[in-house]
C-alpha cells in the first residue's frame, strides 16, 4: 500500500460531528490551519435532505447512508465477561452517524443541561448519605469539573445551537414556567419555548395535578428563525415530523451542518477532507508525543498527516478504539480495576408508560424537535434517596416527535402481534395513544467496559472494538421506582388502556433505545482514574485531545448532546487560551 | 382488491403465492378495509430483496456465527435474500408433510397454524430458526404495508388510509398544532404522489393537504 506523507498542519481534528465542527471554527479563527478528518461523506442538506424525500421513513430510519456503516466496522457486544462478544450485525440500540455533520444529522434535538448534581455524582452522594449508598462495584466518580465552571460554555452552545426553552434558574431566581431543578443559567434561552402539542398539554395538566412543575422540553429545532454567532440562518421548525432519524428539510434543526460547516468552509484556514477513516495516532519513539495520524483516504491509499495539535472528536466509540489501537494511555482491566481506557462505558436507562384513550385525537405526526413537556423531580439527586437502594434518578416526559407509522403504531397490551385483531387496534389508537416515558442515568461499574475484541475485525483488519455491558440493579430498581409515580401522572390523565414498561432483565442490543453511549475515555482529576484532565486532554500524551460523550465518567438522565456541546466549547477555550500559550501538560 | 400483476426481480412464482398467502394472514383484508396482501406487499419484499439491503450491503457479514443470545441479535450467516429463499422452501415442505398441500393451499385456520408454528420456533426449519423468519417476515410486512409507496407497498396509501397517518407532512401543522383534540383528517400524500404530479406543493415542497370529512382546508394560502 502506498503511504502517502503529506506536509504538516497546525492541528487535525478526527470527526466532523458537534465536537468536531467547533474545534475545527474555533481553532481556525485563532489563527490556525487546520484539517478536519471526517469518515463519512460530504453533506449537502439541500440536495441530500430536499423535499419530499426528506420525509421517506424507510430510508432514513431503517436504512439510512447517513448511519455507521457496519459493513465496514460495527462493535461487538456481551452481556458480562463469561460471554463470547458477537457483533451488532445490524443496526439497533443505538444509531452513530457516519457522514460530515456526525451523528446529530440525525439526533432528535433534545437539548438539556445536566444537572450540577451529575458532575459530582460520588461526592455529593456519599455527602448527603454516606457511603452505603454508592452500590458495591460503582465506579461513578466525579468530572473533575463543575457546573458552575462549565455554565458559560452551556450558555455558548445553546447560543450557537439556538436552543428553544424557558430558563427555571435565571443567576440563582426560579422562574416561573421553567424547570425550576434545574442549575443556575447566566442568561435565557435564546429562543422562546415551542408552542404545546396536546400530549404534553395533557401530560402538564395531569402531572401538575399532583403537584409537579411541568415545563416545556428545550429543543434546538428553530422556535422560530434564528440568525447564530457564526451569522449563520437556520429556519422555523414546522413540526411536520421526520425529525429523529432525519435530516431536516428546511434547515431548522441545529446541527453541525447548519450551524458551524458553512461557516468553516469558507475559512481560508481550514479543510475538510471527508471518507477519510483515521486508523492510528502515531507517536514518537518515547511514546510522550503525538506527531500524526494515518488514515485511509476515499481511494484506499494510507496518508499520514502531521501536526502540531491532535483533536479525537468522533463517537464514544470510535474515540476509545483509536486510543486503543494508538497504544495512548493503559488500557482498563476489570480483573485487576486498574488501567483507564475504556473504563467506566455507560448508558442510558428508561421506562416507558404508554397510555391509550378511546375518545382523544392527539394528531401524533405533528411534532419533531423534543416538542413536549417533562417534569424534572425524579432527576439526579432532586429526591430523597433515602432508604429507597439506589442512586440517580430521570426526568419524566412526553415528547411529540411525529409519529412514524412504521415505528410508532403502538397497540395496547394483549393485543395479538399479527391479524385482524391487530390492524384494528393499529387503526383505533394511532391517534390516541402517547407515551410517558422515562429518561434515566446510568451509574458506572466495574464490569462495564470497552477493550478491542479478540476475534472480530473491521474491513481494514483491525479489531473491533468490543462493549461489556448490562443493566445494573441499581438501573432497574430506579426505573422500576420511578415507573411507578409514571404510572400515577398517566392515571391522572385517564387513558382506557396503559403498558408499563420499566428498564428490567438484560440490556439487548436489538431495540433502538438512544444514541446515548458514554464513556471510555473519561475525564477526571485523577490520572488512575480517567484518560484526559479536566480540559479533554490526554495525561500521557499532551498534545492530543480527546472530546465528545467519551469523556462521561457516567450518564446523567438528561439527552447528552447539551453537555457534548458545552465540552467542545469549553475545550476550544482552554486550547485557546492555555495550552497554545503553553503547549504541554496543563494540569 | 386482487393483488395486481407485477414483475418480480428476485422472487419465484412459488415463493410470490406462498408470500401473497402468508402476508395476508398478518394483515388481513376485513371489514376494516384491504390487507397487507392488496397492498402490494410482496411486491415490496421483492424490491427490498434486490436492494442492498437484500444482501447485507450495510450490515456486517464476517464470522465466526456462533448462535448467540437473544441479547445479542441476529447472527445468522444468511443475508436476506437466503432467509426469505431457505425457509419459504422448507416452510413448504413442512405444510406438504403435516397437511399435503403447499402453504398456499391450506385454509386460513391452518395457515394462521403455521404462522403461528413459525413465530414460536415450533417449527424447525433446516436453515435457520423459525422465529427468525417469522420476524422478519412480519417487520417486512409492516414496512411494506406503512412505506412510502415509492418502494412498491402501501398502493393506495392503503396503510395510512387505515390509520389515519397523512404522508409527506405540509408545512401548516404549526397552524394546528396548538388546536388539541381536533382530529387533522387529510388525504394523504405520498412522495411518489409529488413526484408523479398528483399532489400540489408550496413554495418550499411540501404539499398541500387536501382536507378529509368536509374539513376546512390545511393548505393555508393556495390559489391554485
Amino acid at each position: 500500500m502506498t503511504i502517502t506523507k503529506l506536509k504538516p498542519v497546525d492541528v487535525v481534528v478526527v470527526g466532523t460531528g458537534v465536537v468536531g465542527s467547533i474545534l475545527c471554527k474555533e481553532l481556525a479563527d485563532a489563527g490556525l490551519k487546520v484539517v478536519g478528518l471526517e469518515r463519512g461523506r460530504m453533506i449537502d442538506p439541500q440536495h441530500d435532505f430536499a423535499m419530499p424525500y426528506a420525509h421517506d421513513e424507510l430510508k432514513f430510519d431503517r436504512h439510512s447512508d447517513i448511519f455507521q456503516n457496519l459493513s465496514r466496522e460495527t462493535i461487538t457486544f456481551r452481556n458480562n465477561m463469561s460471554q463470547t462478544a458477537l457483533p451488532m450485525r445490524e443496526m439497533g440500540s443505538f444509531k452513530p452517524g457516519e457522514c460530515v455533520g456526525g451523528t446529530a444529522a440525525h439526533w432528535g434535538t433534545h437539548t438539556r443541561r445536566f444537572l450540577p448534581w451529575d458532575f459530582e455524582t460520588r461526592s455529593r452522594t456519599i455527602e448527603r448519605y454516606g457511603k452505603g449508598q454508592i452500590p458495591e462495584n460503582c465506579t461513578s466518580q466525579d468530572w473533575g469539573i463543575t457546573y458552575e465552571e462549565l455554565e458559560p460554555y452551556y450558555d455558548q452552545f445553546e447560543h450557537l445551537y439556538g436552543v428553544g426553552g424557558k430558563a427555571g434558574n435565571l443567576n440563582g431566581e426560579i422562574q416561573p414556567g421553567g424547570n425550576p431543578f434545574e442549575g443556575p443559567r447566566s442568561r435565557e434561552y435564546p429562543n422562546p419555548p415551542a408552542a404545546m402539542t396536546y400530549a404534553g398539554t395533557l401530560f402538564a395538566k395531569a402531572a401538575e395535578s399532583l403537584g409537579y412543575k411541568p415545563h416545556v422540553n428545550p429543543t434546538a429545532a428553530m422556535t422560530q428563525a434564528y440568525v447564530n454567532p457564526y451569522k449563520l440562518m437556520l429556519g422555523q421548525c414546522v413540526r411536520g415530523g421526520f425529525c429523529s432519524s432525519h435530516g431536516c428539510a428546511n434547515g431548522a434543526k441545529a446541527n453541525p451542518l447548519t450551524t458551524v460547516i458553512p461557516a468553516l468552509l469558507k475559512h481560508k484556514d481550514f479543510e475538510l477532507r471527508p471518507l477519510s477513516n483515521v486508523i492510528r495516532i502515531n507517536l514518537d519513539s518515547d511514546k510522550k508525543r503525538a506527531v500524526s495520524v494515518t488514515y485511509l483516504d476515499a481511494r484506499g491509499r494510507e496518508v499520514e498527516q502531521p501536526a502540531g495539535l491532535i483533536i479525537l472528536a468522533s463517537y464514544t466509540f470510535n474515540n476509545t478504539r483509536l486510543l486503543l489501537l494508538s497504544g495512548i494511555g493503559k488500557p482498563y482491566d476489570p480483573v485487576s480495576g486498574q488501567g483507564v481506557v475504556g473504563r467506566n462505558y455507560s448508558y442510558q436507562s428508561a421506562g416507558k408508560v404508554a397510555l391509550f384513550f378511546e375518545d382523544k385525537a392527539f394528531n401524533p405526526f405533528m411534532g419533531g424537535g423534543a416538542r413536549g413537556t417533562s417534569i424534572d423531580e425524579f432527576n439526579g439527586d432532586n429526591f430523597d434517596h433515602s432508604g429507597l437502594g439506589f442512586m440517580g434518578g430521570a426526568y419524566v416526559a412526553v415528547s411529540s416527535s411525529g409519529a412514524m407509522p412504521i415505528r410508532s403504531t403502538p397497540v395496547p397490551p394483549g393485543t395479538p402481534r399479527w391479524g385482524s385483531a391487530w390492524k384494528q387496534a393499529a387503526a383505533q389508537y394511532y391517534h390516541g395513544n402517547f407515551t410517558i416515558a422515562l429518561h434515566g442515568g446510568s451509574q458506572s461499574f466495574r464490569s462495564h467496559y470497552l477493550d478491542l475484541d479478540p476475534t472480530y475485525r473491521d474491513a481494514n483488519g483491525l479489531p473491533l472494538l468490543r462493549m461489556t455491558f448490562d443493566w445494573s440493579e441499581n438501573e432497574k430498581k430506579m426505573s422500576a421506582w420511578i415507573t411507578n409515580q409514571a404510572v400515577e401522572i398517566a392515571k391522572a390523565a385517564g387513558p382506557s388502556k396503559m403498558s408499563v414498561n420499566p428498564t428490567a432483565g438484560h440490556y439487548s442490543i436489538v431495540p433502538y433505545q438512544s444514541t446515548h453511549n458514554v464513556g471510555g475515555a473519561v475525564m477526571g482529576a485523577d490520572p488512575a482514574a480517567s484518560v484526559v484532565n479536566k480540559y479533554l486532554q490526554s495525561w500521557d500524551v499532551p498534545n492530543v485531545f480527546v472530546i465528545g460523550g467519551s469523556a462521561f465518567p457516567q450518564n446523567g438522565a438528561n439527552p447528552p448532546t447539551g453537555t457534548i456541546g458545552a465540552l467542545a466549547c469549553w475545550a476550544a477555550d482552554s486550547i485557546k487560551d492555555l495550552y497554545l500559550k503553553r503547549p504541554g501538560a496543563l494540569v | 382488491m386482487p393483488a395486481q400483476p407485477h414483475a418480480y426481480g428476485y422472487l419465484t412464482q412459488p415463493e410470490v403465492r406462498f408470500l401473497d398467502a402468508a402476508v395476508a394472514r398478518l394483515i388481513p383484508a376485513d371489514e376494516l378495509g384491504p390487507g397487507a396482501r392488496e397492498a402490494d406487499v410482496t411486491c415490496f419484499i421483492d424490491k427490498q430483496l434486490l436492494s442492498a439491503w437484500g444482501t447485507h450491503g450495510r450490515n456486517y457479514r464476517s464470522g465466526p456465527w456462533p448462535e448467540g443470545t437473544p441479547e445479542q441479535g441476529f447472527q445468522s450467516r444468511l443475508t436476506p435474500q437466503e432467509i426469505y429463499r431457505a425457509a419459504i422452501r422448507e416452510t413448504n415442505v413442512h405444510c406438504i408433510k403435516q397437511y399435503q398441500k403447499a402453504f398456499e393451499f391450506l385454509s386460513q385456520q391452518q395457515q394462521d397454524e403455521v404462522l403461528h408454528g413459525l413465530e414460536d420456533n415450533k417449527i424447525e426449519l433446516e436453515s435457520l430458526p423459525a422465529k427468525l423468519f417469522f420476524n422478519l417476515l412480519l417487520r417486512n410486512t409492516h414496512e411494506g404495508f406503512f412505506a412510502d409507496p415509492l418502494y412498491g407497498g402501501n398502493r393506495d396509501k392503503i396503510g395510512w388510509k387505515l390509520i389515519g397517518f397523512p404522508g409527506v407532512a405540509a408545512s401548516t401543522y404549526n397552524d394546528h398544532i396548538e388546536k388539541h383534540n381536533v382530529p387533522y383528517r387529510a388525504e394523504p400524500v405520498s412522495i411518489l404522489d409529488i413526484l408523479e404530479g398528483r399532489a400540489k406543493v408550496d413554495a418550499q415542497g411540501y404539499p398541500r393537504h387536501v382536507m378529509l370529512d368536509g374539513q376546512k382546508k390545511a393548505g393555508g394560502d393556495d390559489n391554485h
